[in-house]
């Protein structure tokens, strides 16, 4: 299966090469009910560099729609239906991974009127409700819900679950309608949902990302994302990272147009990250 | 590497230890099972556990010790779904019932026809996102038929009957929503007019519940959560636990953060059982989620423990937890086995349960008291459990902690031993437990992915336990709290037991025999290499020709065999929560697979 499709990535290279734009497709998995990373309606911002990678790449996008959950990669990338998926970890076991195209942090989301939070040791995290999201697999949750419980911050902490009701438009943002209707007093969620969301409620919020940038050697609040295909594509690999290069500019101003909460002064190179 | 060495390999690498005579026994009568489950036998297999008690003990005795080795195949059939078969094939009459895993297609075999074909099949139909939301592949744990009907559940939560006649769907209830990560894949217990049955989905957040519903309408009648207020848990006035932990107000509210009780977890997936003369429904309860430890201070009620609960009104009289503040992913779910037995001289209603935590506990199922709780398995994450107070003694050094390394934590995430049930004989009094021989490494460095956000993965790695083997299939002294004979097997076990009157207990393992052996000594005395990896219950009955047959469904899967049902990458050592790690081999030696035998003398 490997070999017949890397045969057809080559023969639609020679096709690019030889003008036609009309041949290649670009198979992309994506989760079609998760702002602002993507949605069936193509209003994410993964939707639009993709389109942008299209372009540059003469390609036609086609989606498989998947909900981003446990078994996601496996039965989407690894099963082959589809040879990118626009949003993940920098080097992610298991895939093959562009340079980072953005790095985030988790946010401090408040209500304007709220307080001000910048730290995790900010005492007022001891008083305050605070809205955490949680995975729930193996024990395991976001850093910040790690975070919080280290410090014996417990019985002030609601959490969400990242999978929320998949029959409501975009699951995770329940933290932030809750946030909004004064539920909770302070949201810590990724950057680009807090940067997204942060826009979009009906009251007005404030975003600031959550220091210290890392909770004990193991507990990072930063990430660096990029695009992923399967191990052996190392020649879509490099397409993509191409891609994503040349048209610097405009990812920047995309992700800038949704909010993402930037920790690179946007990207000098592909690849300049540690 | 060829399959057919490894399986040669593997047939000489099994041994026994140490073969003891019956006789040497002491001679204090042994366990038996209770009037309700000691009818005569009527040659027929009506329901996963056999019995309210789950003996999984059959009275038929054609095939016996000294017969087996003769045992051959009697007919076959496809399931047509290549996923981890765990179900239990059930004879009513002169009718086969066997259920799939996802999608959850119920056949009906003619065993009146040479070659048992096909009388009909029911396709519920279960909607296909559901599969992205179960756990650990798409099993079912078996149909159970009472009142002419067969019942299930299905993956994506709705609960069914259908006429085991015609095939015909009776009656059909959603009681869950897969968009709230809520699946079902128990076999539901059918007590006279009543249908019990449970959720899953605790690390979704799930709060656990048990329902009994109408098994003529398939209505609710009551619904019992296990966590919250004690309204909502059915606690009243009748709750009289053992136990000073499990006394107190709404303590599924104050054993837990704020307002972390309503996701809590406490499902309800594993085994049923019923005790006719106390009217007593006995069900465990699942671990808390989805906070990890040290978020949720407390000891999180009511989940990881035992309910005994009014079968008519879902009121709950007893509880005892297993595993108070659970640290290791240990659901309470596996079988509640229900023997009258003398205990210091005194006549005792008990059940038996060999828990995940590493113990077979024995527990009067009057009260919920605690008698003994001996191990079963090789234990460094807990030490025993203290009598006076039945509270599970943990070794804090071995709590898989963010921030830690942690080597040698046996048992594993899935315990001493998982949902796979265990079968007592009414004739040895002894249990026979399928269990696993296994520890873990866990370390929370990998990063992660999960709805857009990135997060730090637990990095778990299973391998063998002590003796490098991963199986270990146990003849166990009740009484005693011993083992009286062990059978070592290369990969976990992950198939029930049957326990037979001929003095033959069969079991299948996951590189796919399916083995008799002697009840007293525990030689191996036949065994077949089926076409995939057992993970399933093996049943007998006695056909409409009068001749006793065996069943069992092959095709590999579950937590432990989904490196083969899910293609998962042998080099991803922690993928299935670590299990990859230990049976990374599995792929080598067996393939995906759904196939019926049905095993006769000649």
């Amino acid at each position: 299966m490997c070999s017949s499709f890397l045969r057809r990535v080559a023969v639609a290279s020679a096709i690019l090469i030889a003008g036609s734009v009309q041949a290649r497709e670009l198979r992309v998995c994506a989760d079609p009910n998760n702002l602002p990373f993507s949605n069936e309606a193509g209003e994410g911002f993964e939707n639009k560099l993709v389109s942008l990678i299209a372009e540059e790449l003469g390609a036609k996008v086609s989606y498989t729609w998947w909900a981003q959950r446990r078994g996601f990669l496996r039965n989407t990338l690894k099963a082959e239906i589809c040879d990118l998926v626009p949003g993940l970890p920098a080097r992610l076991e298991g895939v093959r991974t562009t340079a980072p195209y953005y790095r985030s942090s988790y946010v401090f989301v408040t209500r304007s009127d709220g307080p001000a939070i910048g730290s995790l040791d900010d005492p007022i995290l001891r008083q305050v409700k605070i809205g955490v999201h949680l995975i729930g697999d193996d024990g395991s949750n976001t850093p910040p819900s790690h975070a919080l419980s280290r410090r014996g911050i417990v019985e002030n902490v609601r959490g969400f679950m990242i999978y929320g009701d998949y029959s409501d438009p975009n699951p995770p943002a329940r933290i932030l309608e809750a946030l909004a209707k004064r539920e909770i007093d302070v949201a810590i969620v990724w950057g680009p949902l807090g940067g997204y969301f942060a826009e979009h409620e009906s009251v007005s919020l404030k975003v600031a990302p959550v220091h210290p940038t890392f909770d004990g050697p193991q507990l990072p609040m930063v990430f660096d994302i990029s695009m992923a295909v399967r191990k052996e594509d190392e020649t879509l690999r490099q397409e993509v990272e191409a891609a994503l290069a040349r048209r610097r500019a405009e990812v920047n101003a995309i992700l800038a147009a949704y909010h993402v909460p930037r920790l690179d002064s946007g990207l000098k190179g592909a690849g300049s990250s540690p | 590497m060829g399959s057919a060495r490894l399986a040669l390999t593997l047939a000489f690498s099994l041994f026994v230890q140490p073969v003891l005579p019956i006789l040497a026994q002491s001679s204090q009568p042994q366990p038996a099972a209770p009037s309700f489950a000691a009818t005569p036998e009527d040659g027929q297999w009506s329901m996963p556990q056999k019995n309210f008690a789950n003996t999984r003990y059959s009275d038929l005795s054609e095939i016996s010790a000294e017969n087996v080795k003769n045992l051959q195949v009697a007919f076959t059939f496809s399931t047509g779904v290549n996923k981890g078969q765990e179900s239990a094939p059930l004879v009513v009459g002169g009718t086969m019932y066997m259920l799939t895993p996802y999608p959850n297609i119920l056949y009906a075999l003619d065993l009146t026809k040479p070659g048992a074909p096909m009388k009909w099949q029911y396709n519920p139909k279960p909607a296909a996102a559901a599969q992205g939301v179960a756990c650990c592949d798409v099993v079912n744990r078996g149909p159970t038929f009472a009142n002419g009907k067969v019942y299930f559940t299905t993956l994506d939560a709705h609960v069914v009957a259908v006429n085991g006649e015609t095939g015909e769907e009776v009656w059909k209830t959603k009681l869950g929503d897969i968009n709230r990560g809520e699946t079902m894949m128990m076999a539901p217990l059918v007590v006279r007019s009543k249908v019990f049955v449970g959720i899953s989905g605790g690390e979704y957040g799930v709060r656990g519940w048990i329902q009994a519903l109408d098994a003529e309408t398939g209505q609710s009648l009551w619904k019992a959560y296990n966590t919250g207020p004690d309204q909502d848990v059915k606690i009243g006035p009748a709750f009289k636990p053992f136990y000073d932990s499990d006394k107190g107000k709404d303590l599924g509210v104050t054993t837990w953060p704020a307002d972390a009780w309503q996701q809590g977890g406490g499902t309800v997936w594993g085994w049923l059982s019923y005790d006719p003369e106390l009217n007593l429904l006995y069900h465990g309860t699942g671990n808390p989620g989805p906070w990890n430890p040290n978020q949720r201070p407390g000891d999180n009620k009511w989940t990881a423990g035992i309910f005994a609960r009014d079968a008519d009104t879902g009121e709950a009289r007893w509880f005892y937890q297993t595993s108070p503040h659970d640290l290791h992913d240990w659901d309470t779910v596996n079988e509640m086995i229900l023997l009258d037995m003398e205990w210091e001289g005194e006549p005792r209603k008990v059940m038996v349960h060999p828990g995940r935590t590493g113990f077979v506990y024995v527990i009067d199922r009057t009260n919920g008291e605690v008698l003994s709780a001996k191990p079963f398995h090789a234990l460094t994450a807990v030490t025993g459990v203290d009598m006076k107070t039945g509270r599970l003694q943990v070794n804090s050094e071995k709590e898989p902690v963010n921030n830690r390394v942690i080597r040698n934590i046996c048992p594993t995430a899935p315990g001493a031993k998982d949902w796979n049930p265990s079968a007592f004989s009414h004739k040895t009094g002894l249990l026979y437990i399928p269990h696993m021989n296994m520890c873990m490494d866990w370390e929370s460095v990998e990063p992660n992915y999960i709805a857009g956000t990135p997060y730090v993965g637990a990095e778990v790695r299973m391998y063998p336990g002590p003796g490098g083997h991963m199986g270990e299939f146990t003849a166990w002294d009740i009484k005693e709290g011993k083992e009286l004979w062990t059978i070592n097997e290369r990969f976990p076990l992950w198939s029930g037991a049957l326990a037979t009157a001929g003095d033959v207990v069969f079991y299948g393992t996951l590189d796919g025999w399916f083995k008799a052996v002697h009840a007293r000594s525990g030689e191996v005395l036949w065994q077949f290499k089926v076409d995939s990896g057992i993970i399933g219950q093996p049943t007998t009955y006695r056909g409409p020709d009068g001749r006793q047959y065996v069943a069992v469904l092959s095709g590999v899967g579950g937590w432990a065999g989904s490196i083969v049902s899910n293609d998962l990458d042998p080099r991803d050592g922690t993928a299935a929560k670590g299990f990859v790690n230990a049976v990374r081999e599995l792929k080598n030696v067996t393939t995906k697979g759904g196939t019926l035998y049905v095993f006769k003398l000649p």
